[in-house]
Order: C-alpha cells, then structure tokens, then sequence
C-alpha cells in the first residue's frame, strides 16, 4: 500500500493519464528493467481496494497495449477484476482479457462465469455486452458455452441482444469450423428477424458463415428489401453486395433481350460486340430469340432496383458505390445511368475515396462509355491532384473519348503535357497515344503533337513520346518515313534506354523506308555497343539482323562485328541471341532447313499493338470489391454468378399467407389476363409491384389486381398521383412500394379544387361500388356526365368536363394494357402488412398530412377509372420524363435580381381550351420588393391571343411566385413578344414554344389510328429514315423520348389481337404509334416510329398542317438520335 | 472485416495499435513502409496494398496514416470511410486530431475504438451514441476525475441504439434551445489561360447545430429546391418527402452535423444555352512571363471582384506553386503580404480584402538560376476566398418549422461562399 500511494504521489500529479513512459524509447534495453519494477506497482494497485487505483493502473496497462507492448504477465492481477463494481474498470479488463486471452487460455476461463451471469442479467444491454466479450474470447474450450450463449440470445426478447448474437455467430465460426451447422441454423433464424437492428449484423454473419447457402435467402428476400432503407449504413453495404449476388442467381439477364434484337440475323455483328455478359452459345440463343416471350422483369427483381435507389443519395461512400454495383450488374441498361451522378459526386470527398471510386469508374466506361459523358468535365484534372488520381482521371477521360469529343479532351491534355509533375506527363502521353489508335481521325494531329514534343526539354517526356509514336507508326508506316527519319537523328541525344531500344526497333522494321539512314544507325550503335543497356543491345542485334537481310552488302561486315560483340556480352540473353541470328542468317555449309525461312521469319509483318485500357475485362469482379480493384482474387471473395438460362422457381420467395392461392407459372398469369373485365377497374390503381417487362416497362407502371379496398386502394391511389408529378417513372414505382406514413401534396391544385366537392363523393360510391366491377364503370360514368370512354374530347361543349377529361389524360399513368401481374401485387401487399412493425417506424410527423391530399389523390384515380371503364385497350401513356424543360425569360443579371422562368406544364387552359398553358415562375433574388408584377401584350403575331395571369402585386425580396399564363399561339410556333411589367421598369420578352407543345394528347386505339393514318396519306405524311443510337432502342427510350418532345399519348398497339387471341402476335419488328391534336385548330397530328431490327427505322409523321409535321419531324428527329 | 488499425506518423513510427480480432504483428506494416518510400508526395501512397497474407487500407489525414489490415474480400471503400469516421469521432472528441492529442487521450481512444467495431464489424459510429457510452474530455471533466476519481465512460447505459432514431441520444434538455444552419457553398473553378472558364461547379453543404430539448421534428424548406442537382443527406432526413415535396423532414442529432450536401453544376446535364448557375465572383489578370537566355522572369498579377451581388470578397488568399528553376521571388503586393519558400517553390499571397476601387496587384520579377533554360510550364494559380451572407447558387432557406415540442426555439440562418478548388491555369 505504501509503495502505490508513494506512486500515486510521484506520478499521479503529473500526469492523468498513464503514459509516463511516452518520452522512452520502447526499444532501448535499460527499459525492460524498470518495466518489471512497474509491472510490480501495477499488480500491487490492481490488488488494492481502491477503484482509482485500479482504475489508474488499468489506463496505464491499456496504454501500454496500444503501444504494442507486451503485459501479458499481469493476466492473472487483471482477471481478478473481471467483476469490479467500476464500470470503466471493467470496460479496460474486458479490453485486456479480449487482447490476451488467447496466450492464457486457463487464466482466461477463470472469468467465464462472470459473463455467464451477465448473460442472465434483466438489463439487455448488460446482457449483450457479456456476449460481446464472451464471444471475443478466442479459448477453444468454451466453444461450447458460447454455442449455448448464442442460441440463448438469438431468440432474446430484445433486438439489441439478438443482434449482438448474430455478430457473435462469425467469431465463433472462426474459432471452430466445426460448429458451422448448428450455426447456419441459428443465423436462419435471426434471417428471419423482422427488425432493422438485426438485419445488417446478420447478413454479415450469413456472408461469412455461409454465403453458399443462398436457399436461406429465399423466403427472407422481399423483406431485406424493404427493410433495407431504414438499416443503419454499414449493414447496407453488406445487405446489397449479397443481394446484388442473389439476384444474379435467380433472375434473368434484363439485357438479354436487347442483345437478341441487337443481334438480328447477322450472327457476326454479335461476335464483336464488347458484351461479355451475353457471351454464351449463340445457337441457343436463336432458339431462345424464336421461343422466349418478351422478357419480363421478375417483380422481386424491379423491387430490388427500386428499393436500392434512394441509398444512391445516402452519405456514406460505400453504400453508394454498393447501390451503384448493384445497378452495374443488375439493371436493364436504360435505367444503369442513374448511378453516373451519384458517383460523380463521390469525386468530391477525401482522395482515398475518389481513388477507389475512379477505379470503378473507369471500368464502368468502357462499357457504358454514354454514361458518364455528360460528367466529362467533372474529371477534369488540378495540378494540386495527387499524381495517382490524375492518372485515374486520364484514364476516364481516355475512356470517354469519341469523335465528338475529343478535340476538348485534345486540348484539354495539350495543358497536362506542360505539367510539373513527369509521371503524369508520361501517363498523358499514352493517353494521347491510346486516343489516336482508337479514334482514326485524330491520329495524324495526335502524331505531330508527339513529333514535336520530340524536341521538348525533358528526356522523359521525349522518351515516353518515342515509345507511343513507334506503337502509332506501326499502324501506318508507309506514310511516315520522315517521322522515322527524324527520330533517327534522336538516338544521338536520347539516353533513356527503352526509347532508344523503340527507335532502333522501328528502322530495323521500316528500313527499306529509310535505306540510307538505316545503315548509318547501325554503325553508330555499333561503336557504342558495349556501352549500352541490356534491351538496347537486343534491339541493336535485331537492326543488324534485318539489315543484313535487306541489305546484306552494306551491312555484312558491321553485322558481323556486332554479333561478335554479343557472343562475349556479360549477359547470357544477349548471348544467346546472338548465336540464335548468326545460325539464322548467316548461310553456312550445315545450315539447318530454317535459314532458308530467315527472311520470312524475321520481317514477318508484325500485327499493331493495339493499346487497351488496363481497365478492359476487369468487369468480371465485382465492381467495388477489394478484388477488383487489386485486378486479382481476393481471399472470400464471392464470385458474381452468370444469369441463370432460365429463372428459378419465383414462388421460392413467397411468404404463407393463408388466403392467398398462388399462381407460381406465368402461363397461368397470362390466362387471367384474359379475364380482362375482371380486373379493368382495378387496372387504374397501382399496386405496390409490378412487374415491367423490358417493352412495356417503362410504359407499365402497372396494373395490379389490388380488389382489396379501404387502405390498399387508398395507398395505391395515392402512388397513380405521384406518377404524375414524380420526375421519373422509376422513382414513382419505388415510391409507390414503401410508403407508410406519407402524403403528398396535390399536384395542380388550381384544377382540382373544381371538382374536388363531387370527387370526394365520388370516392365513397367507388369504394362501395367495387365488387362487381363492370358496375363501376357505368356508374361512375353516369356519375360524371362526360362521354365515359371515347377519347375525342374536342367536340364537347362544356368547357369544365372537358378540361377534366384532359385532366384525366393527363394524370393516366403509365400503363400497359395487359399485365400479367395481379397476383404478385396482392401477394406483396399481404406482406407489406406483415412488415409493419410500428417500432421501427420513423416516427411520423403529424403536421405533415394536408387533408387536401387524400381528396385530390382519390380524385385523381376516379378519373383514371373513367377514362378507362369501358375500353379494355387501356391507353399506354408515358408521362414525360424528367421534369419539364424550363426556359428562361428573364435572366438574373439583366432583370435586376428578379429571375423569371417559365415552362409548359402540360396541362389543359381551363379559362379558353385553345390556348398552351404555360407557367411561369418569378424569383426575386434582389434585395428588395419587387411590386406589381404583370404581362403586357406587346407585339403579337396576328391571331395571336394571350391570357394574361392576375397580376402579383408584391413578391417579396428573396421569394418565388409561380402563375399560369395562357397563350394561343395559332398553331405556329412564333414567338409570342411580351412586356413583362415590374412598378419600376418594363422589360420585353418573348416565349417561344416548342413545336411540341402546340398540341395535345388524344387517345385511339389502334384501328382507330390507322384508320385515321389512312385518310391523311400523301402530302399530309413525312417520312423521314434515321439510325436510332444504341441506348434508345429499346421501347422505353424511344416513348421516353417522344412524348418529351412532343405532348402526344401513346397508341396501344398489338393488344387487340391478343385480345381476340390467346395466341401470342408472332413477333414483328416494333411500331409505336402516338397520337394528339393540335390546340388551337384541333387537327390530328399522328407520328408513327417503326424500329427494325437491322437498318434504319423509320419515322412517320401524319398532320393536316404541313409545317407542324414538317418541324415535328425535325424535333422528334433530334430527339431520338441524340 | 477489418482485423487491426495500426496508426502511422509522418516519420514513421507506429504509435498507436489496435487488434480486433487475434494480433497480427506489427511487421506487416513494413509493406506499407515500402510503400511510402516510393511514393514522392505522402498522399501518393496508394490507399490499398496487398501483401502475402493482408490487405493494408490507409487513409491520410492530418499527417497520420490510419492503417487498417484486412484479411478476406471487403469492399474497399468501406474500410476507407470508416477510417474516415473514426477520425471524424476523434476530431469531434479531442478538438483536433493530431498525434499528440491521441497519445494524451489513448484510453479515450481505445475505448471508442473498442465500442465503433465489434469483431472488424462497424457496431456504434454515431457520434450521439457514442457520446452517451463515452463522455469526450474537458478540461472541467479531467480535473473532476483526478480528485473524485470519477470516469468518463457513462454511468448509464446508452439507449440510444435501442431507440427508433439512433442517430439521436435522449432525455436532451436545454435552457436556451436554438438552431442554427449555416449553408456554406464552395465553387470549384478551372480557368483557363485566357480567362474563359473550362468548368465551374457549386458544391454546397448545409451544417446545422441543433441545440434542442426533447424530440423535435424539424422541417425545412427551400425558396428554390430545384437548384439543387445532387443531394445526399444525413441519415435523419426522411427520404420520401424530399422525393415527393422537396422539403427537408428530420429529428436532428443532437448538436453539430452535416444536415445535407448538394452540387449545383453549370455544365453537366443541362442542355446547351441553359442559363449558367455560376458566376465567378473574382477575376485575375496574370502575366507571368519567362524570357528564354535571361535570367528574369516577370510575375504580374491583379485581382477583382465581379458578380458578387454587392457583397464584399474577404480573406483571399493567392498560392502558386512556381517552377523548380525559380530562385527567389523580388515582389511587392499593392496589398497584404506575401512570402516565397525558395525549397519548396511556393509563393503565397495573403491579400485580405478586396476592395473594388483599389484592385491588389502584386508585381515584381523573377531570379532564375543562372544558366538554365526557361521552364516550359507556368504555374497555375489557386485562389482562396470568401463571400459571407450569400450562397453563390442563389440558394435560399424559405422556412424552418418545429414540431412535436411545445417550447419557441431560436432559429438562425447563415450563408456563405467560399472558393473551393479554385484554378487559374496561366
């Protein structure tokens, strides 16, 4: 006691913490002396009854482990304070047993029953961290308490607990190999633990334990998914990385089909397509091309896509880049370019991040190059960089280089050549040199920049341009024989070894292009042979062995004395080779068979290098995995299977729910279907999955049969609203699955409040009215008045249900007309239920709930009923993508902070149906008021007529204003001139619509339109051929971009034969069919996109006014092959 | 998972290790030795190195490696950022993280490393939750400990990882209780030679200090959301109301954090002839010139403000690192200070404030070393600055609500504009 207390006294004053041995050098001898003497006093304080002694001495021994140094022979003090009341106390000894209780494993079994009580403990948190230490204590002995202790809190009341268990499974496991069956039976049970707390820590332990065992998956699969959002982020990572793999197991490749029609009847085409994915046997596939069905996307399969793209904006890295890979692999190639800005945006954090993200990046362009090209400039490099982020960036820039680009990306790598650092430089060079070989008609400018940083200062720089110009001249040397004679005169200067080996290489390959030069060289490297580094004198054997092939009379004495030179060289290589080509080429009396081929075997005609990216084919690892990046396989790393041929059994993943009957085959689906009457009142109502096929996915949000009522409807009413106003499909599909608590404001509310009174009874009659479903539809039309299923609309006198039949065109969903989903989608909906655990919930906010939504969202879908009711051809619309394109009217600098904007919304003008709604928004940056804000006619074109919006009479400094204006642009698309009024100034300015906006949609079915077509042939018809680009081939890009372009509703085509049918329509090459009428004249505008399989497609567009088809052509045009 | 960390100084010396699963010796960071011999510059170091047995991931920072050895396939970035989030936690602790603070801190240090990985797996790297498990140093507390002999570690157990909203510890009680959000934008800028700008990016952060009592539930709204291109968010930010309303939902951790991160962009995705969204707010007129047999050179180089809405640029600072042939620099700044290091070739400019009647200018010649030929590049220019009370974007907060508590919290707003990475290629 005296001896501690004389301690605390001397150092305890001083200093707090232990560490009163930082300024020693742990290595110097005199140290482990006194280290003993402390180790005394340290066992003597531990002995003591004084917390703070032990305490103090407890930091002192932590300390020394984090230094590394070695205390083990304190064990037995410490482990006698395994049950100190101190809870820091015991925090260190827990810290210490962990670190050492290894080495003393007999020592260590002394504290096994304090954990055991822990174990036992009312507190969860007392109980888990006793299985925490318990199972960190590698002894092989208590193997089997731990077993025991693991079953136990697996299933613990408390989530905390059982997900201590579950990170408890792979210590285990690592222990004793052994024990793994019992624990896979414990990690399926914790699989099936419906708490976001455990998900994550046991998908680790699966990846760990038994990442083999992907049937534990199955019946777990739906639920992971949903959890996923709320799981804390490092499970994230774990959960997505093995979905990303259960996936490719049990889905089918959603790019097969694209690569089938790509394919077509030249097989060769397919042959040199980069695709590796695909690369299977052709022969199969053209069977497959003649018997698969259109590919449909496995709903579980769109729910994982749907459910990971949220995690795209979380901000940590890894769940990022996870999402990403996920998308990489999984995804139908039109929907993979949503990652592109995600990962953009990783290029801002720490160096380390932008390291591994690049990496990634860069093999993702080579084969997704469209992907990343709007973002080139975000890879532009900073001369602060470090060197190996510059080089990754040059590598992506390489990557995206292509025709259109390259002269920035030229003149962008014209500034990195006059870098101060030299490796960068040289890694620009072959960039150079990589962009000239892949893009033929930069090659000759790319040539004479590197010609002339032939003369530049730095060796390396000259040195590294020689190497990629004699790769470049292999390809056309004929025309270039100056270059190499220029670079002859250079092996007097250059000393860097491998440029001088690549400029003798290229006169001894191109000689008889420089015959007088080439035997001067030789002369010269031969004075200085024995001088030269060993890869130059293998080059200068190789320039003598051409020479005296070609020119045997010059050169024979000189070849001579070089391979003399060889034959004594240090180097056996060298040796060697000499001997090699003396026996080749110098004819002697028992030459062999071969110096008759000398000739043939020397100056064969060597093949280009072709220099590839050291990214290519890395895409076989799974992006963002440690062995990717390392280009080799890591220890555990999980192979990314192929996409099975045919898809598993899908029924695997459902859950039991009584009630529901299970209909696992899809031809059983597709026979439903047929019951079309059944189910096309429910056709309007989005269930919370559907499934897309790669067709009419994009165009199908969906069709499920959700006949249940109350909440289910409600909950899918409100996701048909949101995909009106969401900017993407995709976001509405994911939405429209997980939504628990939330609302959402109403989208036009000017246009609802109208009927919003007669729409909320409305929704009572419906819901009532469901069960017999053809009922509905003739209620509800007579509910409303307007004419139930036609789609003509410009007759009707009554201006306000013909604004709302627009409406109802408006706010139609995506939709395909027949759908082989509605089982999955109630089946989905059950579950949904089932994972409702209100603890894990994010609390919701109670102010968040305008009692306006739930009218305007029920509103909505009881239009979508109607515009549907009678007519089995729903029609397949696609709300435009993106959001709508706003132009500007008023710019920020010129308007004196006041900012205006304006875009065209679409929507019907209630006031006048012949005019173009368009909305207009004003910002006032300045600092003050802006005050009495109005339009003032100004110069309008003739017929022109504008409805102006009420005047604002004040927008306060820093707010924004939006209003709807209307404007009759007589079918023209001339701009209308304005004066934009403010009380102080007046401004002019013009709006100027696109061609596209002067009309609106109209439905037909397809008869209907052909029959229309048919009456509008000759002048009124264009045509106009184009070659669509690779990414909009598919259905989904081309009605994407249509509809964008022009306000049209798409035409169902192929549905009413199936209708008539079972049989499936034999597959013929695609025709999407969309109709609209213009606004003022109402003349129908009728626009036709034939795609073939090989060539050309064609476009056709049907209009009684010439100039608007005319220029409609040229837009849509635009459109497509951008 | 991750096996061990092992943290490195700049002269390379092991400081400080740590084991999660069975010790792996300390040798096997003399491949990452070998590794920084290589490397010029120390964040050349490659983040990733393989060897035999391990897999070494490092990070930099602060002048510390942070080694971290993994045996099996992981993710590799992963590991990165939670290397980045344990330094964050000690930053967040320790006030700086520097080797000095670690070492006085260690048991601190060890005890939150043992509670944010449990077997290499992340457990608890909240820093609310880690607080409650930990309490970080003070001064007044490090005293109270030496005479009571009390701890830091918590007398409760935490239950903030038991709760619906773990980011959030509980039973937060405030007198004054006061919010505040400071939007800070930074603009990163290439321009080239001639002035006109290559590319221009706005990436902004909104830092907030939430000091409330209870569970408050905040929502917060934007006069302009459709300015913000590319958001990530905090943890706490509801998803599906951004997506559907452009609002910000949110219960807040307790005390600082980085609400969200957005980027606005000029180029990128937008159509050509799209208004651009970033206005430069300075400008530089450069004349650096290098004549070829003389030993001078000229430097020439003034600043001026433009687009700035009226509001001042301050704390501009000019860097450039200048050719290795350049022997001293003979300058005189119209404004400010500048200093020269002749080893490490870096001219630095602390300018101040711009004034816009009177722009800086600082001008002078160049000696060169006698002899050699003219350097080829010219050095390109970095520049520091900052604008307060504007978000460059024209980004404005509209409003800031509170639910679920009673109580009128003080709410504050703070804007700011600073140059990021910002370029002046001569």
């Amino acid at each position: 006691m005296s001896a501690s207390s004389a301690f605390s006294d001397e150092k305890g004053g001083s200093s707090s913490v232990g560490e009163p041995e930082y300024g020693h050098d742990p290595a110097s001898g005199g140290i482990f002396s006194s280290d003993y003497k402390r180790h005394d006093d340290l066992k003597e304080m531990l002995d003591s009854n004084k917390d703070s002694l032990k305490l103090e001495a407890m930091k002192r021994i932590v300390a020394m482990i984090a230094r590394g140094k070695n205390t083990s022979d304190l064990f037995p003090a410490v482990v006698k304070n395994v049950a100190c009341k101190n809870i820091e106390v015991k925090k260190l000894v827990y810290v210490y047993l962990v670190r050492y209780a290894e080495e003393q494993q007999d020592l260590a079994l002394l504290s096994i029953s304090t954990f055991q009580r822990g174990l036992k403990d009312p507190n969860q948190l007392i109980r888990a961290s006793a299985l925490r230490v318990l199972s960190s204590i590698r002894v092989t002995i208590i193997v089997p308490i731990m077993m025991l202790a693991i079953k136990e809190a697996a299933s613990d009341m408390s989530p905390y607990v059982r997900k201590t268990a579950a990170h408890a499974i792979p210590k285990l496991y690592s222990l004793d190999p052994e024990q793994k069956d019992q624990l896979i039976e414990v990690i399926e049970k914790l699989l099936a633990d419906k708490t976001t707390l455990v998900a994550g820590s046991v998908v680790m332990a699966f990846e760990e334990v038994c990442p083999e065992r992907i049937d534990l998956i199955h019946k777990n699969y739906r639920k992971l998914c949903n959890l996923l959002v709320d799981v804390e982020e490092w499970g994230q990572v774990v959960i997505i990385n093995m979905l990303t793999r259960y996936a490719r197991t049990q889905f089918l490749n959603p790019n097969l089909n694209e690569c089938l029609l790509e394919e077509g009847g030249e097989s060769t085409f397919y042959g040199s397509d980069a695709d590796q994915d695909e690369d299977e046997d052709e022969d199969k596939k053209d069977e497959a091309l003649s018997k698969r069905k259109p590919y449909v996307m496995d709903p579980d399969h769109r729910l994982l896509l749907r459910n990971t793209k949220p995690l795209l904006q979380s901000r940590n890295a890894a769940v990022v880049m996870a999402v990403a890979q996920l998308y990489f692999h999984l995804a139908p190639k039109a929907e993979v370019g949503v990652i592109a800005k995600a990962l953009v945006r990783l290029l801002r954090s720490h160096s380390e991040v932008q390291y591994v993200v690049l990496q990634n990046v860069a093999t993702m362009t080579i084969k997704r190059r469209g992907m990343f090209e709007p973002y080139l400039k975000s890879f532009y490099i900073r001369s602060t960089d470090p060197t190996q982020i510059k080089v990754l960036k040059l590598e992506v820039l390489t990557n995206l280089a292509s025709e259109t680009n390259i002269s920035t990306i030229l003149r962008e790598f014209q500034t990195y050549i006059k870098s101060m650092d030299k490796d960068f430089v040289a890694a620009t060079i072959q960039a150079i040199g990589r962009c000239a070989t892949h893009i033929g008609e930069v090659r000759d400018t790319c040539l004479n920049g590197l010609v002339q940083l032939l003369s530049n200062r730095d060796e390396l720089v000259v040195a590294e341009s020689v190497v990629v110009i004699k790769k470049l001249l292999q390809m056309q040397p004929e025309k270039h024989s100056d270059i190499i004679k220029h670079m002859a005169k250079l092996t007097d200067n250059i000393q860097v070894p491998m440029a001088r080996a690549s400029i003798l290489w290229l006169i001894g390959e191109y000689c008889e292009h420089v015959p007088k030069i080439a035997p001067d060289v030789l002369r010269k490297m031969a004075k200085t042979f024995t001088n030269e580094e060993d890869i130059v004198k293998l080059q200068i054997i190789n320039l003598a062995a051409k020479l005296y092939l070609t020119n045997s009379k010059q050169t024979k004495l000189l070849t001579q004395y070089v391979l003399n030179l060889a034959k004594y060289d240090q180097n056996y290589d060298i040796r060697d080779r000499a001997r090699f080509i003396r026996q080749l080429i110098v004819p002697t009396d028992k030459c062999g068979a071969l110096s008759k081929y000398a000739k043939k075997l020397i100056l064969a005609l060597k093949p280009a290098p072709i220099l590839e990216s050291p990214f290519k084919d890395r895409d076989h690892f799974q992006l963002g995995s440690l062995s990717h990046l390392l280009n080799t396989k890591a220890g555990g790393y999980q192979e990314l299977p192929d996409w099975p041929q045919d898809a598993p059994d899908p029924s695997v993943r459902n859950v039991e729910v009584p009630e529901w009957t299970k209909c696992s085959s899809r031809e059983k689906r597709k026979e439903k279907k047929v019951e079309k009457p059944f189910y096309s009142d429910s056709e309007g109502e989005s269930g919370p999955t559907e499934s897309a096929d790669s067709e009419s996915d994009s165009a199908s949000s969906s069709a499920s049969g959700s006949e249940q009522s109350g909440s289910g409807s409600e909950e899918s009413e409100e996701s048909e609203e949101r995909s009106d106003s969401d900017e993407e499909e995709e976001e509405e599909e994911e939405e429209a699955k997980k939504r628990k608590t939330q609302k959402k404001e109403p989208i036009e509310a000017v246009q609802q409040s109208e009927s919003e009174q007669s729409s909320e009874e409305e929704v009572k009659k419906r819901k009532v009215s469901i069960p017999p479903p053809r009922n509905v539809s003739e209620s509800e039309s007579d509910d409303d008045d307007s004419p139930s299923d036609s789609s003509q609309d410009s007759e009707s006198e009554d201006s306000e249900s013909e604004a709302e039949v627009k409406k109802k065109k408006k706010i139609t969903p995506p939709k395909a007309p027949t759908k082989p989903v509605k089982k999955e989608g109630k089946k989905e909906k059950k579950e949904m239920s089932l994972l409702d655990f209100d603890d894990f919930e994010p609390t919701p906010s109670p102010q968040v709930t305008p009692v306006g939504n739930f009218l305007s969202s029920s509103l909505v879908t009881d239009l979508e009923g109607l515009s549907l009711t009678d007519t089995v051809l729903s029609p397949a619309t696609i709300s435009p993508s993106g959001s709508l394109k706003s132009y500007e009217l008023l710019h920020r600098i010129t308007g004196e902070g006041l900012w205006v904007e304006y875009c065209f919304s679409r929507q019907p003008f209630l006031p006048d149906p012949h005019m173009v709604a368009v909305q207009i928004q004003f910002t006032n940056s300045a600092a003050t008021e802006a005050k009495s804000l109005r339009l003032e006619e100004a110069k309008l074109q003739s017929g022109m007529r504008v409805k102006e919006f009420p005047e604002i009479e004040v927008l306060p400094a820093g707010e924004s204003a939006t209003v709807v204006m209307g404007v009759d642009f007589c079918d023209s698309t001339q701009a209308a001139n304005l004066q934009l009024c403010t009380h102080s100034r007046k401004f002019f300015v013009s709006i100027q619509p696109p061609v596209g906006e002067l009309m609106t949609p109209s439905f037909m079915t397809e008869n209907e339109f052909k029959k229309e077509q048919g009456q509008l042939m000759g002048m009124n018809e264009i045509t106009e051929k184009m070659q669509l680009p690779e990414r909009c081939q598919n259905e989904h890009a081309i009605v994407q971009r249509v509809i964008a372009a022009a306000n049209l509703s798409r035409v169902p085509c192929g549905s009413d034969k199936e209708c008539s049918s079972p049989a499936p329509p034999p597959p013929g090459p695609p025709v999407h069919r969309f109709a609209g009428r213009t606004v003022t004249s109402g003349s129908l505008v009728l626009v036709t996109v034939a795609t073939k399989e090989s060539g050309p497609s064609q476009l056709t567009i049907n209009c009684e006014k010439m100039v608007i088809g005319t220029m409609l052509v040229k837009d849509i045009l635009l459109a497509l092959t951008q | 998972m991750i096996h061990s960390l092992f943290l490195v100084n700049s002269s390379g010396d092991i400081f400080l290790e740590k084991h999660w699963k069975s010790v792996v010796s300390r040798s096997v960071c003399d491949y990452f030795f070998e590794a920084q011999e290589r490397a010029t510059e120390p964040e050349n170091v490659p983040p990733v190195i393989p060897t035999p047995h391990h897999y070494l991931i490092s990070v930099l920072r602060h002048r510390i490696y942070f080694v971290a050895v993994i045996q099996s396939e992981v993710p590799p970035l992963f590991v990165i950022e939670f290397l980045h989030r344990v330094v964050d936690t000690f930053q967040d602790y320790f006030g700086v993280c520097t080797e000095a603070a670690i070492k006085d801190n260690v048991v601190v240090v060890y005890e939150l490393l043992e509670e944010m990985l449990d077997n290499g797996f992340p457990l608890a790297t909240e820093s609310n939750i880690l607080k409650e498990l930990i309490k970080p140093p003070t001064i007044l507390r490090t005293m109270v400990n030496t005479i009571t002999g009390s701890t830091n570690v918590g007398e409760q157990l935490p239950t903030g990882q038991l709760s619906v909203v773990p980011w959030r510890r509980t039973g937060v009680k405030y007198t004054n209780n006061e919010a505040y959000f400071d939007v800070v934008e930074e603009i990163d800028v290439i321009i080239d030679k001639s002035g006109s700008t290559i590319t221009a990016e706005i990436q902004g952060v909104i830092d907030a200090c939430v000091k409330l009592t209870g569970m408050p539930d905040l929502t917060l709204s934007f006069m302009n959301p459709r300015l913000l291109d590319d958001v990530s968010f905090h943890p706490c930010v509801r998803f599906k109301r951004w997506e559907a309303e452009r609002i910000l939902s949110f219960i807040p951790p307790d005390g600082n954090f980085r609400l969200l991160s957005y980027h606005v962009s000029s180029q990128n995705g937008y159509p050509v002839g799209y208004r651009s969204l970033v206005a430069i707010p300075v400008y530089v007129k450069h004349n650096i010139t290098f004549r070829e047999g003389s030993s001078q050179g000229r430097f020439d180089l003034t600043l001026g403000p433009k687009q700035t809405m009226g509001k001042g640029v301050e704390a501009v600072l000019v860097s450039s690192q200048l050719p290795r042939g350049v022997l001293n620099a003979n300058l005189s700044a119209s404004q400010g200070t500048y200093t020269f290091d002749p080893v490490t070739k870096m001219l630095t400019w602390d300018v101040g404030k711009i004034n816009p009647q009177k722009l800086p200018s600082l001008k002078g010649s160049m000696s060169l070393q006698a002899g050699a030929s003219k350097p080829d590049e010219n050095p390109s220019i970095n520049i520091q600055f900052k604008i307060q009370q504007m978000a460059i974007s024209g980004l404005k907060v509209n409003r800031l609500d509170m639910y679920g508590e009673k109580y009128k919290p003080f709410k504050g707003i703070k804007y700011m504009t600073k140059a990021g990475k910002f370029q002046v290629r001569t």
